[in-house]
């Protein structure tokens, strides 16, 4: 049973810099549901964060804005909502983790602060139940001596630590989603499994869903059912997990498991096999953005840009060929 | 804490025995006799030598510093040339008067600095952006005498809202000017660290943090980005001090206002030693205790100093 818990459409953020507009997001669209883990897959200034900060509205100012689409959260567009309004869903409905725990804690503020916080802006309860909730918080994510951590400032954390203190006070609220915007990748390698199993683990319990940036395609593999792959700002795939792996339809996620399927498992994937760069994302030319790497391109690829659509019940593609590949793996 | 406040008033011995040193040796460059400051023109050769000999100033430099140590370990400044009293008891009169001009001029500094500063970051490229980014400007390139005079002129002289100079009844109207004037420069520094301090703790990472967390952005400025902005704030405050009693001696010359500056003044054009280096000195007491409190506020700022140990700042 799937029930829709929020759906993006269409969004389209860009920021206006004195260099040219960034159409740093342009046309996502795709569908987060209940209890879903989706993972969001792209090279590095793909938009994938960018994406993650447009649904609760926090894009870098001042050149950033959200110009076109819809973020149907319950019901409501909340990507048309006021600055009183939104505030209500941020860290309560909605948490984020970042990626650098580092410099996502502030550093003059105890972790104990810093989570009651959280707690006390979006439920009415008073200062010794926050505490004790953030207590219960920190101990749910690990953090041994959790009443006496509440005292410590984040720089007495080692890294992981501190990420996991962020997961706590994502879950303070008990939010419906969790994005997670490479939550481990400045983490050491060791930890790395630990705290994606922490999340999924307790989101699991809490029956709410994830949204899962990396560009980790083992991660992707081994926690998402969704997969959206993202190539310069545009949605290029999104399908399930199965057939994004092994039935994919754009070359450029085609590339990305070839190289994945060349690469011994104990080496981590960067994403960064495929020959040539991700565009700029100042001027666009017409065409389709991956033209210039795409080993399948033809003429009518650089003039026209293929509408991301649904070709397959489920899965969504945006590339000119894609009946001919469908035809493929129809055909073995 | 305690342990680290007794250290820092120790540090402030061989600070307080360097600034002793280089005074007498400025003074001891400055070839005029003393003796015949205190005594009428026409005083025969041998009473000169006499009270040369009593005030001890016919002996090398070396033992007249080592009685003045000594006299000073005991708290006795010495005594005036120019009014046969004792230098503690002139200054005794003097420096509360400072101590009152200076602390207004800091809460000018840091009240009005830090309030524009703010302004001037949130509402950065507008009208008060630029009005902020001009008069400080101009605050730091203006002597402050000049300043203070300005005011005098204008605010005075022509339009008559307040006291030209003195200390009058000791009412506030009279430290309005100067310590606006004492502050000027230093309230114009801390204006634009605040600015940019702010904005570049409004770029950090936990400030998008907290706007995740649903914070209002008064919240987010007031509680998560103010107080990380204020660290170079509270530095610089501390730096500013020095800056801060130089002013004060003229500020103090300027507005006729009766503390140690002027004295000092006062003390340099008559050659009366004894009320110059005392004068200096507690100028210099003052200066480290200043900075002492703005080191413990600053440990207060940053937890990540208060675990470690620090240098010292001076
Ligand atoms: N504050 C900003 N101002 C201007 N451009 C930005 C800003 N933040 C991101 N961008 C642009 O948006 C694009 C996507 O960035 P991002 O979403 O961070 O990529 P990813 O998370 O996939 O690495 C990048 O090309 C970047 O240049
Ligand atoms: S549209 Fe053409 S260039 Fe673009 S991915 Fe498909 S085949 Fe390649
Ligand atoms: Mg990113």
């Amino acid at each position: 049973m799937n029930e829709k818990l929020l759906e993006v459409r269409d969004l389209k953020t860009h920021f206006f810099t004195p260099d040219g507009v960034v159409k740093a997001v342009d046309g996502v669209s795709f569908i987060l549901n209940k209890k879903e883990v989706l993972g969001i897959v792209g090279e590095t200034g793909s938009g994938k964060s960018v994406t993650a900060l447009s649904i609760l509205n926090l894009i870098p100012q001042p050149f950033g804005r959200i110009v076109g689409g819809r973020i149907m959260f319950d019901g409501v567009d909340i990507a048309g909502l006021g600055q009183k309004q939104i505030q209500k869903y941020r860290g309560n409905r909605i948490s984020m983790v970042f990626q650098d725990p580092a410099a996502s804690l502030n550093p003059v503020y105890t972790v104990g602060n810093q989570i009651m916080e959280s707690i006390m802006i979006h439920q009415k309860i008073d200062k010794r139940s926050a505490r004790k909730k953030a207590m219960r918080l920190l101990d749910m994510v690990g953090i041994p001596e959790p009443q006496r951590r509440l005292n410590s400032y984040p720089h007495q954390f080692s890294g992981g630590m501190r990420q996991r203190v962020m997961i706590a006070m994502a879950l303070a609220n008990s939010p419906s989603i969790l994005i997670a915007d490479e939550p481990t990748t400045a983490l050491d390698v060791t930890i790395q499994a630990q705290i994606l199993e922490l999340m999924v683990d307790v989101m699991n319990k809490t029956g709410s869903s994830i949204i899962l940036i990396t560009h980790d395609l083992g991660v992707v593999a081994k926690y998402a059912d969704k997969v959206m792959v993202m190539y310069g700002g545009k949605p290029v795939e999104f399908s399930d997990i199965d057939k994004i792996f092994y039935e994919p339809l754009h070359p450029y996620t085609n590339g990305l498991m070839g190289s994945i399927a060349r690469l011994d498992s104990k080496k981590k994937d960067r994403l960064t096999t495929i020959d040539g760069s991700p565009p700029s994302l100042i001027d666009l030319p017409p065409g389709c953005i991956f033209y210039p790497r795409c080993k399948y391109r033809m003429e009518g690829c650089a003039r026209s840009y293929p509408r991301f659509k649904e070709v397959k019940p489920g899965h969504h593609v945006a590339c000119h060929r894609h009946a001919e590949f469908l035809k493929e793996e129809a055909d073995g | 804490m305690l342990y680290y406040i007794l250290r820092r008033i120790l540090q402030m011995v061989p600070v307080i025995i360097g600034v002793t040193l280089i005074l007498f040796m400025l003074i001891y460059m400055i070839p005029e006799d003393p003796a015949s400051l205190i005594l009428q023109k026409g005083a025969t050769e041998q009473a000169l030598a006499n009270l040369r000999a009593k005030m001890g100033i016919d002996r090398p430099l070396h033992i007249q510093y080592l009685r003045y140590m000594g006299n000073l370990v005991r708290g006795d400044l010495g005594t005036s040339y120019r009014y046969r009293r004792p230098v503690s008891s002139i200054l005794a009169d003097y420096y509360p008067n400072s101590i009152r001009l200076a602390l207004a001029a800091i809460i000018i500094e840091i009240f009005v600095g830090i309030i524009t500063g703010i302004i001037a970051a949130v509402k950065r490229y507008s009208f008060w952006d630029t009005l902020v980014t001009v008069s400080t400007t101009l605050a730091v390139c203006v002597p402050v005498f000049w300043l203070g005079m300005i005011f005098q002129n204008i605010f005075g002289l022509r339009l008559g809202w307040l006291p030209i100079s003195g200390m009058g009844d000791g009412s506030l109207r009279y430290y309005i000017m100067p310590a606006f004037t004492l502050a000027s420069v230093s309230l114009a520094y801390v204006a634009r660290i605040t600015r940019s301090s702010m904005l570049e703790t409004m770029s950090n990472d936990y400030i998008t943090t907290a706007f995740a967390k649903g914070l209002s952005p008064g919240m987010v400025i007031g509680k998560h980005a103010l107080k990380n902005a204020m660290i170079p704030v509270v530095t610089l405050v501390g730096l500013n001090l020095g800056t801060l009693m130089g002013g004060a001696v003229l500020t103090e010359t300027v507005f006729n206002w009766p503390g140690v500056g002027r004295a000092i003044y006062h003390a340099i054009l008559e050659r009366d030693t004894p009320v110059v280096i005392g004068g200096t000195l507690v100028l210099v007491m003052i200066f480290l205790i200043l900075n002492l409190i703005i080191d413990i506020v600053y440990a207060y700022l940053d937890p990540r100093i208060r675990f470690d140990r620090r240098e010292s700042r001076v």
